[in-house]
Parts: C-alpha cells; structure tokens; sequence
C-alpha cells in the first residue's frame, strides 16, 4: 500500500512538474502575474510529492518489503540498518528517485529564497527546471520504475553488493548527485537568461552561489570515492581515469571554470556570453556522465545494472536540453553585449586562462574517455585508453593552472602591470624554489615528481598568504592582522579553496612518486622490516560478522623497537552474494599511511601479506576538504546574503514614501 | 554452533579469487620482479572492465603475470613482451593507446585544444580592442603577454 502511494506521488510531481513548466513560461512571456505565481507553489508542492515518494522508498527498504523487486534485488533482512536506507540509492531505480528528489528540491530552494529575482526571471527560472524535471520523471516511470510489485514474494532479499556496504559508499553517491544535479540550476539560469534576454552583474551574483554550491557537493562527492577506492580496494589506489571517475570529474572541471568566469560577469560585467557556454556545458557534461554511466556503452570498474535502452533515452534527454540551449544561445548570444573592457594583462585575462586551461582539461578527458568507443565504431578497432595516458596528457595542464594561479590570483583588474604582480609574488617564488632544491636532494630516486609537486603546493599557499596580507595595507603588523580577520569571507573562500588545491597536488605528486609496496610471505612471529618499519604477522583469527565471516589477521608495526600500531587487516566472504572482499587496514598519519592487506594462506605455511607505505596520502583528500570548505566559506559571504535583504528593504519601503 | 562452525568450513572451501599479486607468482630475482611490475601496470586485463593485470583478480590476469614473468626469466626484453602480448591480443591489450595513425588524434588532443583554445581568446581579445581603439596594448605589453602565455601554455 505504502509503496502504491509513493508511486503515485511520483505520478503527481510528474503532473505538477509539467504544468509548472509550461504556466509560468507562458506567463513570463505574456506577462500574465497570475501564471507566473504558479511556479513557486508548483516547485514547493512537487519536491513534496517527490519527497513522499521516496520516504515511501525508504519505508520498502527498512521494513524489508520483499514485495518490491527493488527491496528483493538489493536488500536482506540481515543487512545493517544503515545499508538498508543507503540500499535506496545502491542501485539504478532507487539513485534515479534520488536524482529527481535533489532536481524538485533545487527547485524548491530556488522559489523559497528566490524572491529577490525579478517575477519573470524566476517564473522562467522555474519553468526551465521543471522541464528538465519532466524528462527525468518520463525516464523513471517509462523505464525505471522502484516501485515494480513482484507476484511471489521470496522469503529473503538478494543483498546489496558486499562492495556497497560500506560508510563511504553509504554518502558518495548523495554528495555526486547533489553536485550534479546543482548544475542544473546554472543551466536553468542560463536557459531563463537567454529567453529573457539579458545577462547582467546581478545574474552573475545569483548563478554564482548556486555553482558554487553544487561544485562544493561534487567535491566532496569525488573526494569520498576516491577514499573509498583507497581502502577499500585493496591495494591503495585513489583515483583510476575510470570511465565513471571521469565522468564526474569533467562536470568538476567546468564547474570551477564556471564559478571563475561568473566572478568576470559580476565585478566587471565581461565574459557573458561565455559564462553562458559553460554553464550549458557543466550542466551537459553532467547529463553526458549520467548517459555514460547507465548505458554501459563504455566498459568500466563500476558494475552498474545498465542496459542500453535507458541510455538512448538518456542520450535523447542530452541532445534536446545541450541541443536546445545552444540553439537558443546562437539565436540570442548578439544580446549579451560585454560593458567591461580589460587589457591582456588583467585579472580578467588571468581568469581566462583559468578557464582555457580547465575547459582544455575536461575535454582531453572527454576525449581519452570516448575515444575507445570512437575507435571501435569508426575504424573497427579495440583498444584502450587508460590511466597511464590520463596521467601523461592530463598533468601538464595541472601544472600549467598551478603556476599562473598565484600571478593571476593577484592581478588587479582591468588593467595590471605584470611587474608590479610578480614582484609582490617573488617571495613565494623563492620559497617554492626552495622547497624544490630541498626535496630534489633529500629524495633518493631522480624523479621530478614530488619536488615540483611540493613546489607547486608551497608555491600556491605562500602566494595565497602574500595575496591576503597585501589586502590588508600598510602599517603596523597589529593594525593589519585585524584588518586581515575582517576581510570579506570571499577572500578567505579564496584562499582556504586553493590552499586545498595546493594540498592535493602535494599528496598526489608525492604518494605517486614515493609509495613504497612490498608483498611476501609472512610467518607467524617472524618480524621483516619495509621502509624503516618492523612488520610481524602475530596470527590469523576466523570470525563472524552480522552477515559476513571473516578471516583477521593481527599484524603489529613497530618503529626502533616501538609498537606505533596493531592493525587487524580481513578478507571477507559474504554469503549470500558469494563474494569476498578484501578490508586493508590502515594507520592514518600526517605524514604516511602504513597500509597492510592479508592475503591467502601459503600451501608450504605462511600468509601472503601485502604492505605498502603511503606517505601524504591523507593530503590528497585534506586538500579536497580544504576546497571544498573554501566553497563554503566563500558561500557565507555578505554580498551573497546582502543581495537579499537589500532588495527586500527596498520593496517594503515603497509603499511607505 | 557446530552448525555455524560447518557453514563457515563451507564458504571458506569455495575457491577465493587470489589478491592481485601473490607471492608465489613473484620471481626472485629482485631486478627482474621490477621490470615484470611495470610490465604489469602496462598491459590490460582483456577479460575485465578497466583494470591492468597489476591491480585485477581475474584468472586471465593471473595467467598474463605468470607469462610475463617466464617471458621475463627467459631473458626476453620488454619490448619483446609487449610485442608478444601485442600480437596475441591486439592494441586492446595496452593500457595506452599506440601513438600512431589514427590514435595520434587523441593523444595530440591535448596541445591541439590547448592552441585552438589560445587562439580564441587571442582573436577575441583582438577583436575587443579593435573596438576600443587608441587605448589598445603598445606592443611591449604584447610582449609581455606573449611571455606569459608561452611560460604557462
């Protein structure tokens, strides 16, 4: 019964979606109030109906309802209570629910806080959101429907796979989605933009915020499956150019590239027609990464039910939405006429080069990723394009943006003089040479790797330091340090967001270049030593969990002499899906990860036992939360909030004068 | 409780897919075991999604390292290794496309965009001070832009 409801509810939001896409679309064009006053209501009233066809979900997955196809593919009575609710979004069906539930709520957001936009933008704005909502309902009740009744219910669920079953997984996908799906609130300000015909300082001032917002959840969506695959594979990797990884990881790319090119529209009123583009294209690129990942055209690591129908339908959804908003782009690209002019040498051309380098980036990995589809298709050929390709093509442009951030960081805008900028920036220049001839002659080896990698990292923090102390002025170092403490929260955004992206070049370049692994067969109480670790194998317990059995070893590390760690790496079989998975053990640090994983018993005595030692990993994903956390700081700034209050008091004073 | 006992015994009998690497695929020889890993993280798993035989489980992959490693013991470079696995299995078998013929196009995507890239901000950037006129760069500052893009392109 609980479960009709909910189907019916999605049913519903579906009906309400359509009519708030075309009502208040109508009525923006005919300038009609009442039309455009639906959209508010219609957006509130949908994201209910969606929100109660989820919980309906939700209730089918906690109470085990094997009635559900869904519930029986995926769950089992056995499963911790935290995977039965994260089993709503472990498969297709349910994660499309989840995809629509933060498309309605996006939404909703927008009419609740929108009422700073001018009626018409946001009746468009509305409009436009549920039109992409409607394509999606089409594709969740045409061909992925959650709430499918089975004839015969079994007595027990199939379980979610052991891979799945995991707190990392439990929160990947949510985060994903959110940032996602937040991009589509930079395409429908940019669809509303271009039918209203007019781009200015205020739209910039709106699609940030909610760019930003969404890039915040991507990051940290990224970040947490990147972690995952850390510990949980097995072996340590943290970041594969799988398929599915790039197809999160382009939308990522021109998101930030999005987010600084709305910076040139706001302050300088330039780049309109541009920002416009990319913000059509973040919102593609997420839609391209839907399509790769539920078609399955492209083999990948990720193994998700997929099935080429619904990617045909996927692929319909991206040609009439990009399709439809580049139409409209050419048509009404003439209208956005550039106010702001500024010279080859500005902080607008640095911030160019910021999104040339970002937007170059994300299509290299666009083209690495469907080039074996390409090939296979046009010349008959398989081959494959894999990470040591990605690494190969993909870093220069890293360090290309790592070396100009801090100059451009630091240009005023308008109109620079380069000098002045580089001699301001010269001291973190020196530190960062520094920094490179140190860890060029402490490291053993002759890579260049981790010295410029720590070079780039000093060099965007100490340039961030110098960029925040020059907007404090002159005067006594007291005087300035307050002033430094009530700078705009923007700049601290600023600072903190690419501290973070300094920190994860740091971890990646120096994990990369000075991991160290060591696999052998260990005996019972026979200590050995691995990069300046004592590492003895103490014994090998069976044990079982709620619904797993296990095998754990105990294994201690010691350093001169010094216990540091007992680790307790597993091997776990999980019955009812009959697969093992392997559960390293890790001992986080600041400076390495020690990481050992237990392998099968030896036929001549022993156990494999693999050790690596991982230094910086944790730097990889500190960078991702100080990004992330600059995002969010940045989000708190007053102009943001001010925005609003502003425009209320003045609609509230009229009436008074 | 023997019931437990017995249902553990049973699901540890099924045969475990072995870790990537097990010990007693390595060869001794801790040089050669080197050149046979990075042999390993170049060539793929062709019975798996996306994964090198380093990092893959599969049997295939198993077998792969197994021939590297004879390949490698034999006294067989690795160019020669991987021109075996190149004639058995095709380019399909290389992590890397090969960089020639038609899969030079993805492999000069990179600078091609990068310079196709630069050149539409040039031309625009261009194309803004025509319109503006006398307050257009002297070529000094040209100069220096030049400077700039070259260092970081």
């Amino acid at each position: 019964m609980i479960a009709e409801l909910g189907h019916f509810a999605l049913i519903l939001a579906a009906v309400v979606a359509v009519v708030q896409a075309i009502v208040p679309q109508v009525g923006a064009a005919k300038r009609w109030g009442g039309w455009m006053a639906m959209a508010e209501p219609a957006a509130v009233l949908q994201f209910a109906l969606v929100a109660l066809s989820f919980a309906a979900l939700t209730w089918a997955f906690v109470t085990s309802d094997f009635s559900l196809r869904l519930v029986t593919l995926n769950s089992h009575t056995l499963k911790p209570m935290i995977y039965k609710i994260s089993g709503v979004w472990g498969n297709h069906e349910g994660s499309m629910l989840l995809w629509v539930l933060i498309l309605a709520g996006f939404g909703g957001a927008a009419a609740v806080f929108g009422g700073n936009l001018s009626d018409t933008f946001r009746a468009r704005v509305l409009a436009v959101q549920a039109t992409v909502g409607v394509a999606f309902y089409g594709f969740i009740l045409f061909t992925s429907n959650p709430f499918t009744r089975l004839a015969s219910p079994p007595m027990d669920g199939q379980d979610l796979n052991p891979l799945l079953q995991d707190p990392g997984l439990a929160f990947h996908p949510p985060f994903l989605y959110l940032g996602y799906v937040g991009l589509s609130m930079a395409f429908s300000f940019a669809v509303a933009a271009l039918i209203e015909g007019k781009v200015d300082a205020a739209w910039a001032r709106w699609v940030r915020p909610w760019t930003l917002a969404a890039w915040v959840f991507l990051t940290i969506g990224i970040a947490l499956g990147s972690w995952w695959a850390y510990y949980e594979l097995g072996w340590g990797g943290f970041w594969f150019w799988d398929p599915v990884e790039n197809a999160s990881f382009m939308p990522w790319l021109f998101a930030a590239a999005l987010l600084h090119s709305a910076i040139v529209v706001e302050k300088r009123e330039a780049l309109k027609a541009w920002t416009i583009l990319l913000a059509i294209t973040a919102f593609g690129f997420s839609l391209i990464g839907t399509f790769i990942v539920r078609s399955g055209v492209i083999t990948s690591v990720h193994a998700f039910a997929n099935d080429p129908e619904r990617g045909v339908y996927i692929l319909g959804i991206l040609a009439v939405f990009v399709g439809g908003a580049f139409l409209l782009f050419a048509v009404r690209a003439g209208a956005m006429e550039a106010k702001g002019l500024f010279a080859t040498v500005s902080r607008e051309s640095a911030l160019v080069m910021n999104n040339v380098l970002l937007s170059v980036a994300s299509l290299l990995v666009f083209v690495g990723t469907v080039w074996p589809l390409i090939a296979e298709l046009a010349l008959g050929k398989k081959l494959s394009v894999q990470a040591p390709f990605f690494d190969t093509a993909f870093t220069p442009f890293i360090v290309g943006l790592a070396v100009i951030l801090p100059v451009g960081a630091m240009l005023p805008w308008k109109r620079a003089k380069l000098g002045r900028s580089l001699r301001a920036v010269a001291p973190a220049a020196v530190l960062a040479l520094a920094a490179l001839g140190l860890v060029w002659a402490v490291q053993s080896g002759r890579s260049l790797l981790a010295p410029v990698g720590i070079a780039l990292a000093v060099w965007i923090v100490a340039g961030g330091v110098l960029d925040l102390m020059s907007r404090t002025g002159r005067g006594p170092l007291a005087g300035r340090m307050g002033r430094l403490a009530r700078l705009p929260r923007a700049d601290w955004g600023k600072f903190v967001a690419h501290s973070g992206l300094g920190v994860t070049i740091l971890g990646v370049a120096a994990i990369t270049a000075w991991q160290v692994e060591d696999i052998r067969v260990a005996q019972t109480g026979q200590p050995y030593e691995v990069a300046g670790f004592t590492i003895e194998l103490q014994g090998v317990e069976r044990v079982q969990g709620p619904n797993y059995f296990s095998t754990m070893a105990e294994i201690a590390v010691r350093r001169e002499g010094a216990e540091i760690a007992v680790l307790h790496p597993e091997k776990r079989v999980y019955p009812v899906q009959a697969m093992p998975t392997t559960e390293a053990a890790i001992r986080n640090g600041l400076w390495r990860d020690i990481y050992v994983v237990i392998g099968d018993e030896q036929a001549a005595g022993g156990w494999a036992v693999r050790t690596y030692i991982k230094p910086f990993a944790n730097w990889i994903w500190g960078g991702c939360i100080l990004m992330a956390l600059g995002g969010f700081i940045s989000l708190s700034d007053r102009r943001f909030r001010l925005a609003a209050g502003a425009r209320r008091a003045r609609a509230e004073g009229v009436p008074a004068e | 409780m023997r019931r437990a006992g017995w249902l553990i015994a049973a699901v540890f009998a099924l045969a475990l897919p072995a870790l990537a690497l097990d010990p007693s695929e390595m060869l001794d020889d801790p040089v050669l075991e080197a050149r046979a890993r990075g042999l390993d993280h170049e060539l793929r798993c062709v019975k798996c999604q996306a994964e090198s035989i380093a990092s893959s489980n599969a049997d295939w992959a198993r077998d792969a390292r197994r021939e590297v490693r004879e390949m490698i013991a034999a006294g067989a470079t690795d160019q020669e290794v991987r021109d075996a696995f190149l004639r058995n299995y095709g380019d399909f078998v290389l992590m890397n496309p090969p960089a020639s013929g038609w899969n030079l196009i993805v492999w000069l995507a990179g600078p091609a965009l990068l310079l196709a890239g630069l050149g539409v901000v040039i031309a625009a950037q261009r194309q803004r001070n025509a319109a503006r006129g006398p307050e257009a760069l002297d070529p000094e500052e040209e100069a220096r832009l030049k400077e700039l893009l070259g260092e970081d392109g």
